[in-house]
């Protein structure tokens, strides 16, 4: 076993290409292990658990770091490493060979009236989306990690002049129909959606896709855009941005309940709108987001509709607990408020009330549901919809658990999402339900215009033994109807 | 709503693949981590309410300077330069840390201003420091090539800008090759000084005076457009220069030889109109001093051993640190080991958006410099990457006359790591030498973090609410 490390200075790509990187070298005849990241300090954390021994280094250089079985392997393996880091940069729109520009501002100059999309890590999100601002222009920030204060700095400048900030942590936005981050491929429509919950909306997206209506835009707000502290500054641009258009027919706002005083400047607000305003909340004794789907569909005068399952149902639980592994948060909450109502305390990650809380091992002696998505677990490593690794791991550690009575996920569709999850979640699926019969509840979210289409999606983990249902909610219900529903 | 036309994707690629995927054209932007340790620096400037318009401002108020030649006249008079008085480039030195070439240049003048017969008797006079002293050009109004030695008998060029009166200056340009600026102080040095002082001077003083103001904004306009990008390359500028001043010359009283060998010196010499330019740099830089909030850097400038900058936003204040070696060609047998560190207050071209900024406009001399002419619009680019604008007036024709990248920003030095650009001439280190190359330079990246902090330092102390910085 030889290992091999070196460190390139002044090195750089964003780290789902280095993940995509490590992935390709890793597979390289050879190779025992590779893993080629920004050397931050979480990622020599991980490179030292590797159990790579790793020179001076600064958070800008890149390292790459390889285990061989075979030590005559290393110079296939190094010209791996640059073959896959040259590849990443072949899909450029350019037609020219000018060098691209290193800052939003620069960008802008060439490009003006775009709209810009910040996913850089969180603590230089803030300084690209202020260009952004200082140019003019609407700015979407899917970066996680952004401080409160830095949040409200931007939505104060953009209240000022006339922007809009969508996030930070703005998992999902279709603007105009075009969808941005994580979003759906939707028909345009007379539905526009402000979102603080990026999954929640995308389940918006996709119940009212099946139900044949379309979305003009949905504009994500950023979870803490209705708290007190922010007051809701950027739902009040976006509901502004909505009313002006006159293609939207209904307004739903789908949030956390706001602090008191937020929800009644909002609702005041939006008495002052000629469209009319629903609000989708989440949270304790508030209908779920299928029920939402169904009050907007109520709201534009549409007939119920059923929602979709795939696949046999389960019929008895395999132990006594509920676990639920998610990569949405919002899908996690409200699967947490649906359980919780009927099994009991549930403990998590992103836990209902703080007592609740699990540490770092992410286990717990009663019902479970972690949030894989959270930005606590997203920290040096790509979203949970992009890379399953993480939770796939964990997913065989629950499965063997004899505790574990059900199992419930989500699956994400969408732009930007995993462009074939059932890829590597389907055989995992099977190799549990192989080993026990343990019944696997899995909520689908996409639409049939996704890249990865949901029938096809929803089909190949119904046929690896899983229950696939397209309402998180019903799924959720599922799994506590079968641990037995009872206080 | 309608959806955008376009989208600046900075971040994750694959999200600026899922826009193409939508027919939606994507400009996407080659992000890199910034400088290492600036994040919460950079945050916290960003988020300062004064630096959009503060910058604004500092670039308005550098565009809208008009620089005038309005007279040429003694340092004596004009600096109320004192004997034993002596101005030098860069930011403070004493004598124990100056380079050779810094002190080569000092004795030369304290030789020309009788303070010793012999040059090299005056090294004892500068280290005893006995009725002499030192102090940066910049801090008088003024700057100067290379060493930059300004000594009271010395004449200036007079730059005048009309809207505010504010005047700056510069000493005369000796040519090339042996010169005191360069830290060579023999006697063909001296002598040409005196003949400077005696004839030049007088002369272009009473053709200034006659013939009205020359306006060297316009020249640099024009010079820009004609192959001169102003700092290593000055043959245009020179020439408008003699063609505005030399019928007042003709006509003035003086003698014809003296008038035929100062026609003679200045046509042969094609620096002549550095130190033209190099003030009126200056005084459009200075226009920019004291804005609060401001992150633009109003000098950069060299004294042979440190690199010092000073932004608009942080008062008189120097930021340093080491000067580097150029890298370029060298004259004859020179070479890297014989080049002194950087030198000289010349770099106020590239801080105004010329020199080596406008390296694009002077093809003609990317050979001198080591380059070929994709790397000069490569770095005229560049530049653009931390500049905060163009100049309205100073273009450059190959690149769809796209203005000069203008004022350059700490922010963005820090953000990108991308070092400003600086066309210069190399002195030899030991004092005496004179020239031994050209080349390029960029400043010691430090000095920008440095400057980053102080700003940030200022923003935090006029906020009440820190940005994220609550852990500091």
């Amino acid at each position: 076993m030889t290992t091999h490390v070196e460190l390139r200075p002044g090195a750089y790509a964003d780290s789902v290409t280095l993940l995509q990187v490590s992935r390709t070298v890793q597979q390289l005849p050879g190779v025992d292990s590779a893993q080629v990241a920004m050397a931050t300090p979480l990622n020599l954390e991980v490179l030292a658990e590797m159990g790579f021994d790793l020179p001076e280094s600064t958070p800008n250089d890149m390292v790459v770091a390889i285990r061989l079985s075979d030590q005559n392997a290393l110079a296939a393996a190094l010209a791996g490493v640059d073959e896959a880091l040259a590849s990443k940069g072949k899909r450029s729109d350019g037609s020219t060979d000018l060098a691209p520009p290193r800052t939003t501002a620069a960008a802008l100059r060439d490009a003006p009236g775009a709209l810009v999309l910040v996913s850089v890590p969180g603590a230089s999100a803030f300084v690209e989306a202020m260009d952004a601002l200082d140019a003019g222009a609407d700015v979407m920030i899917f970066s996680d990690n952004v401080p409160l204060e830095q949040e409200l700095v931007l939505k104060q400048t953009a209240a000022e002049r006339g922007l809009l900030v969508m996030g930070p942590d703005c998992g999902t936005a279709v603007v105009g129909g075009l969808g941005l981050g994580f979003a759906n491929a939707t028909a345009p429509g007379p539905v526009g959606l402000v979102a603080a919950s990026g999954t929640g909306c995308q389940q918006l997206l996709a119940l009212l896709d099946h139900a044949g209506v379309g979305v003009a835009s949905a504009l994500g707000v950023g979870g803490r855009d209705l708290s007190a502290a922010i007051g809701g500054l950027s739902t009040r641009e976006a509901l502004r941005r909505l009313d002006a258009d006159p293609a939207v027919e209904l307004i739903v706002v789908v949030s956390k309940p706001p602090a008191d005083d937020v929800a009644a400047a909002i609702r005041d607000h939006a008495s002052s709108l000629r469209t009319p305003m629903q609000f989708a909340l989440l949270g304790a004794g508030q209908p779920d987001l299928t029920q939402a789907a169904e009050e907007t569909l109520a709201g534009l005068g549409k007939p119920p509709v059923e929602w979709p399952s795939w696949g046999v149902p389960a019929e008895h639980a395999a132990g006594a607990l509920l676990r639920g592994l998610f990569v949405g948060g919002t899908l996690c909450d409200e699967a947490m408020l649906i359980a919780s109502a009927e099994l009991g305390p549930v403990h998590s990650n992103i836990p209902l009330s703080p007592e609740l809380a699990v540490d770092a091992a992410l286990d717990a002696e009663t019902h479970l549901m972690i949030d894989f998505g959270d930005d606590a677990l997203t920290q040096g490593r790509a979203h949970p919809m992009i890379d399953p690794t993480l939770r796939l791991e964990h997913l065989a550690k629950v499965a063997a658990d004899p505790r574990t009575g059900v199992l419930l996920l989500d699956v994400v569709l969408g732009h930007g999402a995993e462009p074939d999850p059932s890829a590597r979640l389907a055989p995992a699926i099977r190799a549990i339900r192989e080993t026990r019969d343990l019944p696997v509840l899995v909520a689908c979210i996409g639409t049939s215009s996704d890249p990865q289409g949901l029938a096809r999606q929803a089909s190949a983990l119904a046929e690896a033994g899983a229950e696939v249902h397209l309402s998180n909610a019903a799924a959720a219900r599922r799994a506590v109807a079968l641990i037995g529903g009872t206080r | 709503m309608s959806s955008p036309s376009r989208v600046v994707n900075v971040g994750a690629d694959m999200f600026a693949d899922a826009i193409a995927d939508q027919a939606t054209e994507v400009q996407r932007v080659d992000w890199r981590p910034p400088m290492v340790g600036t994040e919460a620096d950079l945050a916290t400037v960003a988020g300062d309410p004064l630096r959009r318009d503060a910058n604004a401002e500092a670039l308005k108020a550098m565009f809208a300077v008009q620089a005038l030649l309005v007279d040429v006249a003694p340092a004596s008079e004009v600096l109320d330069l004192k004997p034993g008085e002596f101005l030098h480039a860069g930011p403070p030195i004493a004598w124990a840390d100056a380079s050779g070439p810094m002190r080569g240049a000092l004795m030369g003048a304290a030789s020309l201003e009788g303070l010793v017969e012999d040059p090299e008797d005056a090294a004892a006079l500068f280290e005893s420091g006995a009725g002499v002293s030192l102090d940066p050009c910049h801090h008088h109004q003024t700057v100067g090539p290379m060493a930059g030695v300004v000594s009271p008998s010395m004449w200036m060029f007079v730059l005048e800008d009309p809207a505010s009166g504010r005047r700056t200056y510069c000493s005369l340009n000796e040519g090339l090759g042996k010169v005191l600026r360069y830290g060579a102080y023999g006697p063909e040095v001296l002598e040409r000084l005196r003949w400077m002082t005696a004839v030049l001077g007088p002369l272009l003083q009473t053709a200034v005076r006659q013939s009205g103001p020359v306006d060297a904004t316009g020249i640099l306009t024009q010079m820009l457009q004609m192959g001169d990008e102003a700092h290593n390359r000055n043959r245009a500028g020179t020439l408008m220069l003699l063609r505005d001043l030399s019928p007042a010359m003709v006509t003035s009283e003086l003698a014809s030889s003296d008038i035929a060998d100062s026609l003679r010196f200045v046509g042969g010499n094609d620096h002549f109109f550095l130190n033209v330019a190099m003030p009126a740099c200056k005084l459009a830089l200075d226009a920019a001093r004291g804005i609060d909030g401001s992150t633009m850097v109003v000098a950069m400038a060299r004294n042979g051993t440190e690199f010092g900058i000073q932004t608009a936003g942080t008062g008189d204040t120097w930021f340093t640190g080491p000067a580097q070696v150029a890298d370029g060609l060298f004259l004859g047998d020179y070479g890297p080991e014989d080049a002194n560190p950087d030198i000289g207050d010349s770099a106020i071209t590239e801080t105004a958006g010329i020199g080596g900024f406008a390296m694009a406009t002077a093809p003609a001399i990317v050979r001198l410099v080591g380059g070929s002419v994709s790397d000069a619009l490569a770095t005229t680019r560049r530049m653009h990457e931390i500049t905060l604008g163009e100049n309205p007036r100073w273009s450059v024709p190959v690149l769809d006359f796209r203005g000069v990248p203008s004022g350059i920003d700490v922010t963005r030095v820090c953000r990108t790591g991308i070092l400003p650009q600086i066309n210069t001439g190399m002195a030899g280190r030991v004092a005496g030498v004179g020239q031994v190359g050209a080349g390029l330079v960029t400043p010691p990246a430090e000095i920008f973090p440095e400057a980053l902090a102080a700003l940030a330092s200022a923003t935090r102390s006029r906020l009440t609410v820190e940005l994220g910085l609550s852990d500091r």
